[in-house]
């Protein structure tokens, strides 16, 4: 059986033959896996949401640009009317763009199944390419974001050598919060495509805990970044690249996210 | 196997079709409605021919499930041009020699029109990215910009 949400992936390998199912269910139609919400003061977003509508969503994207970002990375217009963050987890891509801000967020992916209900962080959704940890006859239903405290920002960027339509060769998605000093109070750190799954990468929102994300504190994310990274050499990158262009794209990612977090009250 | 009865809306018109479960709506609309003017190229939603419109939001037609259409509003590049009076951007792109083989030209119409009606006024830089997902290889894009951008200028009144 395969679940059905966009088809951005599913129909290609069903077109493939990568992917042969007896019985395709589209789950659409569930109402909780389409809506955007608030609850318990955080955002409640289906794993059904396109990534269109997660876009267009106004406040949304004042409270969260940095998902908004990789919702905007994921493949044409044609393709954000349909492809969905959920199933962009499922698919479980290592260069997945919708998954390392979901990560930084501090995201958790609640899933429902013949045993009931449980939320999982999303950093350990994903066990490895294409593999999830859903169980027999589990489906994501959506993504729970905490409450978003004043002046925190988000950003995800990710080196492609062309601007659209392509795929991450590194993604960073930098979180954090500041204090009423500007003293980063709060970071997490996401990288993406430099390993099996998007990695959390505690040593490097480290780097920024405590600093008013000043140069000497992104020379230290940086570097953290590129420590982190387990990345594969392939057409679209070698390793060293990966490496190197990790710690350059979390810092970009970094002063992006202090700007909005600026912004943001 | 039982083929799937399905009834949906295409260019204002109420219609049904017959189709398999794996059939793609691309599938549909070319081979059980005869409506041959959207076009397939790659078939895996990377080069943008397919492009239509469902229930207002553009879509590659080869990445959706026939059976998906049920109850949806469809729009087609067949319903374009109202009679023999073709759409501005359609006479745009003859006037600016906008295509060349024209296997692209479907899609791109469809998609610059969903764009033009969400933002009438766009710079070249907002149509060069939302029609990033248009592929042709015949006419480096050039004289699709220009007509995009001309067509918006005619439909604005400017």
């Amino acid at each position: 059986m395969a679940l059905l949400a966009g088809g951005t992936d599913l129909l290609i390998q069903l077109r493939s033959g990568r992917a042969d199912p007896e019985l395709v269910v589209d789950i659409k139609a569930i109402a909780e896996m389409r809506a955007i919400a608030i609850d318990a003061g955080g955002y409640c977003v289906g794993a059904g949401v396109t990534c269109m509508e997660l876009i267009e969503h106004e406040a949304f994207a004042r409270s969260w640009p940095g998902i908004v970002d990789g919702a905007k990375y994921i493949g044409s217009i044609q393709v954000k009317g349909r492809a969905t963050l959920g199933g962009n987890l499922c698919n479980a891509s290592p260069a997945a763009d919708g998954v390392p801000s979901l990560i930084a967020a501090g995201a958790l992916a609640c899933i429902a199944g013949p045993q009931g209900r449980r939320e999982v962080p999303v950093a350990e959704f994903a066990t490895g390419p294409g593999k999830t940890l859903l169980a027999p006859g589990e489906l994501l239903v959506s993504f729970l974001l905490p409450k978003r405290e004043p002046h925190s920002g988000d950003a995800y960027l990710r080196f492609t050598p062309r601007t659209e339509m392509d795929i991450a060769v590194v993604g960073a998605a930098v979180n954090l919060t500041l204090d009423g000093k500007g003293v980063c109070s709060q970071a997490r750190v996401s990288l993406g495509a430099v390993a099996a799954r998007a990695l959390l990468v505690p040593e490097a929102a480290a780097a920024l805990i405590g600093s008013k994300v000043d140069a000497a504190a992104l020379a230290r994310l940086s570097a953290a970044a590129s420590a982190a990274c387990r990345p594969i050499d392939d057409k679209r990158g070698t390793k060293e690249f990966r490496i190197k262009v990790a710690g350059v794209m979390a810092e970009r990612a970094a002063l992006i996210a202090l700007e909005r977090a600026g912004r943001h009250n | 196997m039982t083929r799937n009865h399905v009834s949906t809306t295409v260019n204002g018109d109420q219609v049904e079709f017959l189709c398999e479960t794996q059939q793609t709506l691309l599938e549909a609309l070319r081979d059980e409605l005869q409506l041959t003017g959207t076009k397939e190229g790659c078939g895996t939603g990377d080069c943008g021919a397919c492009s239509v419109m469902v229930d207002g939001r553009l879509v590659c037609s080869c990445l959706m499930l026939a059976v998906e259409a049920e109850g949806k509003a469809i729009e087609t590049i067949e319903g374009m041009a109202k009679g023999e009076k073709l759409h501005p951007l359609q006479k745009k792109f003859i006037e600016h020699a906008a295509l060349q083989c024209g296997i692209c030209t479907p899609g791109i119409l469809i998609a610059a029109r969903s764009l033009l009606t969400r933002n009438p006024d766009p710079t070249e830089s907002e149509v060069r990215f939302w029609l990033a997902g248009n592929l042709c290889r015949c006419t480096g894009y050039h004289k699709i910009i220009d007509a995009v951008l001309d067509a918006a200028r005619e439909m604005r009144g400017a």
